[in-house]
């Protein structure tokens, strides 16, 4: 009777579940002394009413951006963590244990889900609403509101993947985690639910921030931006927004059917009563191929923007540009297969899959070379964005050379599922988007601070990044053609590998070091932030987001800019026309609201209510979403007004500031 | 912009925003009809469409339906023209239809799992009952945004923004209509007759 009562509200939740061994404890007891710390803190400076005003009901899309990269940046530690564990422990190879075998395959199923999930797409959508909305001329995005709903879940479904840490244990299932092994009977426990509602709850906030910037470029940019005369980088958002809604959908469905064969006893994706597991292994990778680019367009629109103005030069062969984005977009849904040339689908199939997939290197290989023909007779200047940019070239070409063997058919029976292939795709993900996203913070760092990153230690960074990264991937393709698979937690030491996977976790503690001075970097860069005062326009750009002041106001533009040519900044410099006092009119932006966080706080608890089975609490918490929305999507003053003289006052006060900065 | 352009202007964005949500939703089905078109033979020994489904009533169902899509389009066109309790009226008959879809569809699934053919009996039940739920669940959502619309409508008269949602709810509406029609030839008429 007592346990009915318990079974009732606990669900499956016992206390043995906040047990764990001491890595997995330790980790957990610092996540949750450091909320601790953080709140202690708060309440003793007394910031919680400017932690709430300022931030969290915040639907200004920058301050949105800061609080994505902010989650991003702590994940990608996170991230970082798992990676060092799961290489100690190849390196070590001992039978005295680092980490048992569960709980090496718990550590590279969150590794994985978390660099690409609370990393890849947190990094981008923060790089999209800082920039985007600047770069087309505009003051805010589409939805605002909705802007900020996106965040939330997004928030949630980080605060979901981490809780294993402290409650339960998470899924052993890879990344993507496969049926029939993620099915109930082979994965009873809560793990693989966790990784579900932790990617679903997340997974529907990317979606609806994809539709957002979607009409935001479509719909917003500056009088006489004509789709040929966007920045390359909108352009990479745009075709990177479409790909987030064609491909999401499918991620959703195919997780919620695998919640049902889960949580319901469907039979879906299991090997008995009719179902199919492939068919899982198809829409996922229906949905996971255009992912990679998703998360990777951005990235080559990035470097567009960065090698165009420290070559001081146009970019070249904007037209093709375009196009290749266009062609990848499109080719990037008829690629899918090849993750699974195994499955036997036959000659055939495997061929019109492999003949894709070796096509849809062609535009990629016209942006490098673009980039390239860019650089050549320019005046090239070797800051620390032009230096990832670089890095990003050589890393990439590799990367996606390895990626056409690997689209020969015959070829991938032997590399499948082996290190080869984990080589292969970090070398697309670290040095693609990951260096991406480090030369976006160090090139666009100064348009939101008034300060530059400091150069010595980003130069440091930079080659403890990249010398790393090759010490720790290029073993693993020698080490695949030895025959090493994936998710490996033991070898014979008779195989003669041990020396490789030394040398590779070499290169992960040189990554460290790396890692080390971009943290550096930033903590000092604050520190010593007024020697590094500049302009408005350090680096002598050419689009749109630099003619605001650095860092913004609130509302970007005071009047939005007529755009006539591309690179339209630079266009305006160049003519040089003086500007007259113009003149200002009332702008309306929208008013904070606490509704995107309430949302996002009953999407968590839904989700780990469904994880632990609480039915209760998981009903309460999905009537308390629905009732947020209605009274949110009801109310008819979402905007306040900045009146006409108070932007002059302000804009007034900017211009006096940067004079005191640059006498 | 002035204050009234940009509110023009921020109709536009949600009507384009709410269409490419639509467009979405439609790959959100497509990967169930995908699904369901894979694994309807996977009927592991037990029953398929054939044996399980009630035709007629399911024709029942899909006239209710199509007929609600009519009514909506009538409740849309007396608010443009500013005519409350014709809007209101039309409404009411719209979301009456839609609770009857509802209660039909549900009816059929008690029917169905108390027969003992419910979702956990074969991967054709699994997919079969999943699709139609999926737009079930929809429908639900409809009448409850229906609802909104029509106490809002009672209490108060429509604003500009009121008919532009209202529009939009109608977008919606026939959305869901065209889904259904899909799901009758692919699932009930195809499965049906095989």
């Amino acid at each position: 009777m007592f346990e009915d009562i318990l079974k009732a509200i606990f669900g499956r939740l016992t206390l043995e579940d906040f047990v764990h061994e001491p890595i997995m404890a330790g980790a957990g007891l610092s996540m949750v002394a450091a909320l601790v710390l953080a709140m202690i803190g708060l309440t003793f400076f007394k910031r919680w009413k400017w932690l709430w005003r300022n931030w969290l009901t915040s639907l200004d899309p920058k301050k949105i951006g800061v609080m994505y990269l902010i989650v991003s940046v702590i994940m990608l530690l996170r991230g970082l963590a798992d990676a060092m564990l799961l290489r100690a422990q190849q390196v070590l190879n001992t039978n005295a244990e680092l980490l048992n075998s569960d709980h090496f395959q718990q550590i590279f199923s969150a590794h994985g889900s978390i660099m690409i999930f609370f990393v890849g797409m947190g990094v981008i959508f923060g790089i999209f609403n800082l920039i985007v909305p600047q770069q087309i001329g505009s003051r805010d995005v589409a939805f605002p509101f909705l802007n900020s709903v996106s965040f939330w879940l997004f928030a949630a479904g980080m605060i979901l993947i981490n809780m294993p840490m402290v409650v339960g244990e998470f899924s052993t299932a890879g990344w993507l985690a496969y049926p029939p092994l993620s099915g109930l009977e082979y994965s009873p426990g809560v793990g693989v639910d966790y990784w579900i509602w932790a990617l679903q709850i997340s997974g529907i906030g990317s979606m609806l921030s994809g539709i957002n910037f979607f009409v935001t470029i479509i719909k917003m940019r500056a009088p006489g931006m004509s789709l040929m005369k966007m920045p390359i980088f909108t352009w990479s958002v745009l075709m990177s927004v479409t790909l987030i809604m064609f491909a999401f959908p499918i991620l959703t469905a195919t997780l919620g059917m695998l919640a049902l064969d889960r949580t319901l006893d469907m039979h879906f994706f299991t090997s008995m009563a009719g179902g199919n597991p492939m068919m899982y292994v198809n829409l996922i990778w229906a949905w996971g191929h255009p992912e990679v680019y998703i998360l990777v367009l951005p990235a080559f629109g990035i470097f567009s923007e960065i090698v165009a103005t420290f070559s001081k030069k146009r970019i070249f062969g904007y037209t093709s540009m375009v196009i290749a984005l266009v062609a990848i977009t499109i080719l990037s849904f008829t690629v899918w297969l090849h993750h699974f040339f195994t499955m036997g689908g036959g000659a055939d199939v495997n061929t019109f899959f492999g003949i894709m997939t070796m096509v849809i290197a062609i535009p990629t290989g016209v942006k490098v070379f673009n980039w390239i023909f860019t650089m050549y007779r320019g005046r090239v200047d070797f800051k620390t964005p032009m230096l990832w940019f670089m890095g990003f070239i050589a890393t990439f070409t590799v990367g996606g050379l390895t990626g056409v063997m690997m689209s020969v058919p015959a070829l991938d029976f032997q590399f499948h599922n082996s290190l080869f292939l984990v080589a292969h795709f970090h070398n697309m993900i670290v040095g693609g988007v990951l260096f991406g996203a480090f030369a976006a913070f160090s090139y666009w760092f100064p348009k939101f601070t008034g300060f530059t990153l400091n150069e010595t230690l980003g130069k440091f960074a930079f080659w403890f990044w990249i010398v790393g990264f090759f010490v720790a991937f290029l073993p693993l393709y020698i080490l695949g053609f030895m025959g090493a698979v994936r998710r490996l937690d033991h070898y014979d030491p008779s195989l003669g590998w041990q020396g490789l996977f030394i040398v590779a976790g070499i290169g992960v503690a040189i990554i460290c070091v790396g890692v080390f001075f971009q943290l550096f970097q930033i903590a000092y860069s604050i520190w010593k932030r007024k020697e590094n005062m500049v302009s408005n326009d350090p680096w002598d750009a050419r689009t749109l987001e630099w003619a605001t002041t650095s860092p913004p106001p609130e509302y970007n533009f005071a009047v939005i800019p007529t755009v006539t040519t591309r690179d339209a900044y630079w266009e305006m410099k160049q003519s040089n026309t003086k500007q007259e006092i113009p003149e200002y009119k009332d702008i309306w932006l929208p008013k904070n609201s606490g509704a995107g966080i309430i949302i996002g706080l009953f999407a968590m608890t839904f989700g780990a209510s469904v994880v632990w089975h609480m039915w209760w609490l998981a009903a309460i918490s999905f009537v308390a979403v629905v009732i947020t929305i209605i009274i949110k999507l009801t109310d008819d003053e979402p905007d306040y007004k900045l009146s006409a003289a108070k932007v002059a006052k302000h804009e007034l006060q900017a211009k006096l500031k940067l004079q005191e900065k640059t006498v | 912009m002035t204050r009234a352009e940009e509110e023009v202007a921020t109709q536009e964005k949600k009507t384009l925003g709410f269409w490419i949500y639509l467009m979405t939703d439609c790959v959100l089905f497509a990967a169930l009809f995908a699904t369901f078109a894979v694994l309807r033979n996977g009927t592991a020994g037990g029953p398929g469409g054939a044996e399980l489904f009630d035709m007629p009533f399911v024709l029942v169902e899909t006239i209710i339906l199509l007929t609600s899509s009519f009514t909506i389009g009538l409740a849309l066109l007396a608010s443009v023209r500013g005519l409350k309790k014709q809007t209101l009226g039309w409404l009411f008959v719209t979301f009456g239809l839609g609770v009857t879809f509802l209660g039909m569809e549900l009816y059929e699934f008690m029917v169905l799992i108390g027969e003992g053919h419910g979702p956990q009996q074969s991967a054709f039940l699994s997919s079969y009952f999943t699709l139609v739920a999926t737009h079930g669940i929809h429908i639900a959502i409809g009448l409850l945004w229906m609802a909104v619309v029509m106490v809002r409508l009672w209490r108060r008269n429509f604003k500009k923004t009121d008919i532009n949602r209202l529009a939009l709810l109608g977008l919606f509406w026939h959305f869901l209509d065209i889904i259904w029609i899909f799901i009758f030839s692919f699932v009930y008429l195809i499965g049906g007759m095989a």
